[in-house]
């Protein structure tokens, strides 16, 4: 009980080395590394060495951000559904907050993604926003990911909180092939998939390697994004554990005590 | 930067090229910075023998 109280606040104790109280580990500084120097060689690449597109003109620069950032939007949603199942199957607190973690950095990465099309849609239709397929879609998958946030934040409990957002993320991660697809499905404005679309890719030469190489910068830092999250998500829980558990010791230990004779 | 700085013409898409990087700069800079915070500050409330990755 004792070390529970000591555990209270730790920052009012003797202060810990800074290089101690972080989410930090070897291998996320070798990531952390890697996703600079990759991004630092993805701006010279779209930059200096590719130039203008013949049919987009300048605006390719623009998919070397918009391209990996919604494929990894795509992964990170993905992955939340998985995790999602994996908690529901097995309760596995590791799925929960692994879901979690990927399900914000979704969000993130999308998000990122509606603002570098809606830029590239102003160079390219004149229009920041046109309610075409692709793109009402992306915002519906967009919505309801925030949705998933709100739910998580509005619920308290762990395990209800678990349960409640782990259906609504396989709720959501239905859409991701609708928003996929659309642009086959519906007559879109939207141009269809620049790599995978075909065997043969729309793009060729330096701006093939350089797509590409986005997805390797994007893919360290997200990755490394990605780790330091659910470390969070972790130690958040075991803060509020701790917090429980020391307001139980409290009220132990207030009933134990003498009470005060008052005359 | 000479490098980089001569190779950008200006014509009337750079602002918006410009835009779409600055705003994936700023946006996952400002939740790296945030997500570390935040990672920082649990830190100080959770013994080291929970924080399994040290």
């Amino acid at each position: 009980m004792t070390d529970l109280l000591a555990r209270r606040d730790l920052s009012t104790g003797p202060e810990p080395p800074e290089a101690a109280l972080t989410t930090g580990s070897t291998g996320s500084r070798i990531l952390g590394v890697c996703a600079l120097v990759s991004l630092a060689i993805l701006v010279l690449l779209a930059f200096v060495v590719t130039g203008q597109d013949v049919n987009l003109g300048e605006s390719i620069r623009i998919m070397y951000v918009h391209v990996p950032t919604v494929s990894l939007a795509y992964l990170c949603m993905i992955l939340n559904a998985v995790g999602a199942v994996w908690y529901l199957w097995k309760r596995s607190e590791f799925a929960d907050l692994l879901s979690h973690a990927a399900g914000e950095l979704g969000v993130v990465l999308l998000g990122i993604t509606l603002i570098s099309g809606s830029l590239w849609g102003r160079i390219t239709w004149g229009a920041y926003w046109v309610w075409d397929a692709r793109l009402t879609t992306t915002a519906l998958l967009f919505l309801m990911y925030v949705g998933y946030l709100a739910v998580r934040a509005a619920t308290p409990e762990p395990r209800s909180r678990a349960v409640r957002s782990a259906v609504v993320g396989i709720a959501a991660a239905c859409l991701i092939p609708i928003v996929h697809e659309s642009v086959q499905w519906w007559a879109s404005l939207h141009q269809s998939e620049t790599l995978f679309g075909t065997l043969s890719p729309k793009i060729k030469g330096t701006q093939l390697f350089t797509l590409m190489f986005s997805f390797v910068a994007f893919g360290f830092t997200t990755a490394w994004l990605l780790m330091h999250r659910f470390r969070v998500a972790w130690l958040a829980e075991r803060a509020a554990e701790s917090e429980l558990e020391v307001a139980i010791a409290e009220r132990r230990a207030e009933a134990t005590e003498p009470a005060e004779v008052v005359s | 930067m000479i490098a980089l700085l001569a190779a950008i013409k200006v014509t009337s898409q750079w602002p918006f090229i410009l835009g779409a990087w600055g705003v994936t700069v700023l946006i996952i800079g400002g939740y790296a910075f945030s997500v570390v915070r935040r990672g920082k500050r649990l830190s100080r409330q959770v013994p080291p023998e929970q924080r399994r990755w040290m």
